[in-house]
C-alpha cells in the first residue's frame, strides 16, 4: 500500500527486501540454510527465492550448522558473499566452533578475510520454549574478529543487512522473531536504505534518565519512558544500539553526560549479558558524570521457560523498567 | 619421477632441519613432523592442477612443498618470524597461501573440510572445472564437523577429494581404542560415495589413485574417499616421545618406509642412479642451508602487531591497553569525591 513515497513493510519484509535487493544487484551474494529453498524458509522470509534465484544460489542444506557456515567461509573466501541461515538462532551452537575459531580468526591469522553474514531469528516472547527463543549475542560478544547486530526497526533491518552483506568480515545478524510481523513501518520507496555498522540511533530523547537497549526491549523501554513521562514529568532518553559489536561507546557516553544516570535493558540473562560491559565501559569513560549507580534489568538467569506464567516472569517487563528507571531518577 | 623424489625427500630433509632448530630453541610452540607419511601428501599434492585446491592436516607438509610452498615459509612460520605467512600470528603447520590454493587447517579438527566445501561451492558457482583435496587422520574423521562436511559435500555432490590418512594413532590413542571401524573404506558408505584404499606409504600408488579421484571429481562424479593406510612414526609432536607405541610395530613400518623405498625402486627398475638421487639430496641440502641462514637472521614482529589485523577497517584494530604508557588525568582526579571533574579535567 503505497502512501506518499513510501510503502508499509514489516519487519520482516524489510529483511526479505534487503536479500532481494542485493542478491539482484550482485551474484555473488548468494543464500544456504536448512529448509530455505522450496519450502522459503521457517519463517517464509526467503519465499519465491527459489525461482527467482535458482538452486545455485538459494542451497538448501543437510541439517548441519557447522557445515553451512563452513561453506559460507570456504566461499568467503574465495570473493563470494554467502548469507546463511540459522533456522532458528538457538542452532548456531552446533557452528560454533566454526564461528569462532575459524570464520573470527581468520584475518587474524591468514589475512584473508571471511565477509559473511549468519542471519536468524533470536529472541522469547513467541511462547517457543528453551531452544527456540533465546538471545546469544553474549556467547559471541568475547570473539574479537565477530560483528554482531540486533536490529529493531524494520529501516534498520533493512539497511544493516545490506551493509552487513557488504561488510568484509563475519557479521552475526540477530533478527528478533516477536518483531517479524509486528513491527510495520512506512519505509520510503525511492531512497536507497543502508545503515553503516557501529552506529547506536536515539529511538526517544530524554534528559533525566539514559537506557541503553536493543532488539524487542526497545519498544517496553520506550513505552516504560513514556508512561514515567507521563505519570511523573521526567524525560528518559531511549538509545537503541541497532549494531552490539563494534559497540557505538561514544554514543552512550555522550547521552549519560547529558543525563547522569544510566540503565542498561536486555532480554537475555544477566550473568555476562553485554550489560556488565557497558557498565564497565561508562564506568571507565564517564564515573565522574554518574548522579546514580548503573542499574540493569535483563532476563532472569535461567533457560527460557515455555509455559507462559514462566516465560512472562523470565523476561523483563515494563513494570520492571518503570521501577528500575524511578529509581534511579529518585537516587 | 625425479621430482617426486624430490619432494619426498625435501618434506623428510626439511622436517629434520625444523628439528634441529627446534633444538637450538628456534621453534616457539610444537613441531608436528610427518615421518613415516610423505608419500600420502606428497603423491595427492602432486597429483593436483593449476588451479585445485589443498587443504592439508599438519601432516602433509609435502603436499604442500609439491604445490609450490616456499621452505622459508615454512621455517618462518615455525620460528615466528614477523615476516612469515601469518605475520607471526598462528602456528605449526596453518599455511593458508590463496595463490597456491592452500587452505590451513585449524587445530580444532574437521572443520577445515566444512570450510573447503565452500570452495568447492565457489568453483561450481563459476562454472570453473577445479577441484578441492584434503586430508584427515583417522582420529579427525571423529569429529563432528567432519561428519557433518562429508555429509554436505557428498549430498551436494561437489568436486572433493577427501584422503582419510590411516595412520594409526590419534596423539596418544591408538584408532583401534576409539573407532569400531574395521576397514576404513567402510566410512564411505555413511556418505554414499565410493572409497578408494592404498598403501599410503607407495607414492606412486598414492598418486595414481589421486589422479583417479581428482579426475573423477572434475568430471562433476562427486567426492571420493582415497583411504591411505600408513603410520605415524613419531610421537604427536617433537614433546612426544610415543612409549605408548609398541616397538614391533616401529620396527615393522620402518622397514616400509615410503622415501627409502621409492628411491630403492628407482634404482632397482632402473629409473635413477644412485648418484643422481645423492645429487638431489645435496641440492636439498644446500637449499635449506641457505634458507634457515636467511629466516633465522629476520625478527619477530613489532609487538603491537598484536592489536592490528582483527577486522578489515584498520580503525578497528584493537585499542592500546589504557594502563600501558601515560595514564591521563591522573593527577587532577580526587579519590572518593561524586561529580564531575574539575575545569580542565574535561575530556582527560
Amino acid at each position: 500500500m503505497e502512501n506518499g513515497g513510501t510503502v508499509e513493510t514489516t519487519y520482516l519484509g524489510a529483511i526479505r527486501e534487503a536479500l532481494q535487493e542485493e542478491m539482484r544487484a550482485d551474484d555473488t551474494v548468494f543464500m544456504l540454510g536448512e529448509d530455505i529453498g522450496a519450502y522459503g524458509g521457517a519463517f517464509k522470509v526467503t519465499d519465491g527465492f527459489l525461482d527467482e534465484f535458482g538452486p545455485d544460489r538459494v542451497i538448501d542444506t543437510p541439517i548441519s550448522e557447522a557445515a553451512i557456515v563452513g561453506a559460507a567461509i570456504g566461499a568467503a573466501h574465495m570473493g563470494l558473499k554467502p548469507v546463511a541461515e540459522m533456522q532458528f538462532i538457538d542452532f548456531i551452537a552446533p557452528a560454533f566452533d566454526m564461528i569462532v575459531n575459524f570464520a573470527a580468526k581468520s584475518r587474524y591469522r591468514t589475512g584473508i578475510g571471511a565477509g559473511l553474514v549468519i542471519r536468524g531469528p533470536c529472541g522469547a516472547g513467541a511462547r517457543s520454549g528453551p531452544f527456540h527463543s533465546q538471545s546469544v549475542e553474549s556467547y559471541f560478544a568475547n570473539v574479537p574478529g565477530l560483528k554482531m547486530i540486533a536490529p529493531a526497526r524494520a529501516y534498520d533491518a533493512k539497511g544493516l543487512l545490506r551493509a552487513a552483506i557488504r561488510d568484509p568480515d563475519p557479521v552475526l545478524f540477530f533478527e528478533h522473531k516477536f518483531l517479524y510481523r509486528r513491527i510495520k513501518e512506512q519505509l520510503p520507496v525511492d531512497e536507497e536504505i543502508f545503515v553503516p555498522l557501529g552506529k547506536a540511533r536515539t529511538h526517544r530523547e530524554g534528559t533525566d534518565l539514559t537506557i541503553v537497549t536493543y532488539g524487542a526491549m526497545v519498544y517496553k523501554s520506550t513505552e516504560a519512558a513514556d508512561r514515567i513521562s507521563a505519570e511523573d514529568g521526567s524525560e528518559v532518553e531511549v538509545i537503541d544500539l541497532r549494531t552490539l559489536r563494534p559497540l557505538d561507546t561514544d554514543a552512550i557516553v555522550e547521552s549519560v553526560k547529558r543525563t547522569g544516570r544510566l540503565l542498561v535493558v536486555h532480554e537475555a540473562p544477566r550473568f555476562g549479558g553485554f550489560a556488565g560491559e557497558i557498565t564497565a565501559q561508562v564506568c571507565e569513560e564517564a564515573f565522574e558524570w554518574l548522579d546514580a549507580p548503573i542499574r540493569r534489568v535483563t532476563a532472569i538467569d535461567t533457560p527460557v521457560p515455555y509455559a507462559p506464567t514462566l516465560e512472562d516472569y523470565y523476561l523483563p517487563g515494563e513494570d520492571d523498567i518503570v521501577a528500575a528507571a524511578r529509581w534511579l531518577l529518585a537516587y | 619421477m625425479r621430482s617426486l623424489y624430490r619432494y619426498l625427500w625435501l618434506t623428510r630433509a626439511l622436517e629434520e632441519r625444523l628439528e634441529i632448530i627446534f633444538k637450538q630453541g628456534h621453534v616457539i610452540g610444537g613441531l608436528y613432523r610427518s615421518l613415516g607419511q610423505e608419500a600420502t601428501a606428497v603423491g595427492c599434492g602432486y597429483a593436483l592442477a593449476d588451479g585445485d585446491w589443498i587443504a592439508p592436516s599438519i601432516r602433509d607438509l609435502g603436499g604442500l612443498l609439491a604445490r609450490g610452498l616456499d621452505p622459508r615459509d615454512v621455517l618462518r612460520q615455525y620460528t615466528a618470524r614477523g615476516t612469515s605467512l601469518c605475520a607471526g600470528k598462528d602456528n605449526t603447520n596453518h599455511f593458508t597461501v590463496p595463490e597456491l590454493g592452500i587452505l590451513g587447517p585449524i587445530s580444532p579438527l574437521g572443520t577445515q573440510l566444512c570450510v573447503l566445501n565452500g570452495v568447492a561451492l565457489s568453483f561450481r558457482s563459476r562454472r570453473e572445472p577445479n577441484v578441492c583435496l584434503t586430508f584427515q587422520g583417522d582420529g579427525a574423521s571423529r569429529t563432528g564437523t567432519s561428519h557433518e562436511g562429508l555429509a554436505m559435500a557428498a549430498a551436494l555432490n561437489l568436486p572433493i577429494v577427501v584422503v582419510l590418512e590411516h595412520n594409526r594413532w590419534a596423539f596418544g590413542t591408538p584408532s583401534t581404542a576409539v573407532a569400531a571401524v574395521k576397514d576404513w573404506a567402510d566410512v564411505a558408505g555413511a556418505y554414499g560415495v565410493p572409497a578408494v584404499t592404498v598403501d599410503g606409504n607407495d607414492v606412486l600408488q598414492v598418486y595414481d589413485a589421486a589422479t583417479q579421484a581428482i579426475a573423477r571429481a572434475r568430471a562433476g562424479d562427486g567426492m571420493t574417499i582415497l583411504v591411505a593406510e600408513t603410520y605415524r612414526m613419531l610421537g604427536h609432536a617433537q614433546h612426544d616421545a610415543q612409549r605408548y607405541v609398541p616397538d614391533h610395530e616401529l620396527a615393522e613400518w620402518k622397514d616400509h618406509d615410503p622415501v627409502q623405498s621409492f628411491s630403492d625402486y628407482l634404482i632397482e627398475f632402473g629409473f635413477e642412479s644412485d648418484s643422481t638421487l645423492d645429487q638431489i639430496r645435496g641440492e636439498v641440502a644446500l637449499e635449506l642451508d641457505a634458507a634457515a641462514d636467511e629466516v633465522l637472521s629476520e625478527g619477530y614482529p613489532a609487538a603491537e602487531e598484536a592489536r592490528t589485523r582483527v577486522y578489515g577497517d584498520p580503525s578497528l584494530d584493537a585499542e592500546v591497553p589504557w594502563s600501558r604508557g601515560a595514564v591521563p588525568g591522573y593527577e587532577g582526579l580526587t579519590s572518593g569525591k561524586r561529580g564531575r571533574p574539575a575545569a580542565g579535567l574535561e575530556g582527560a
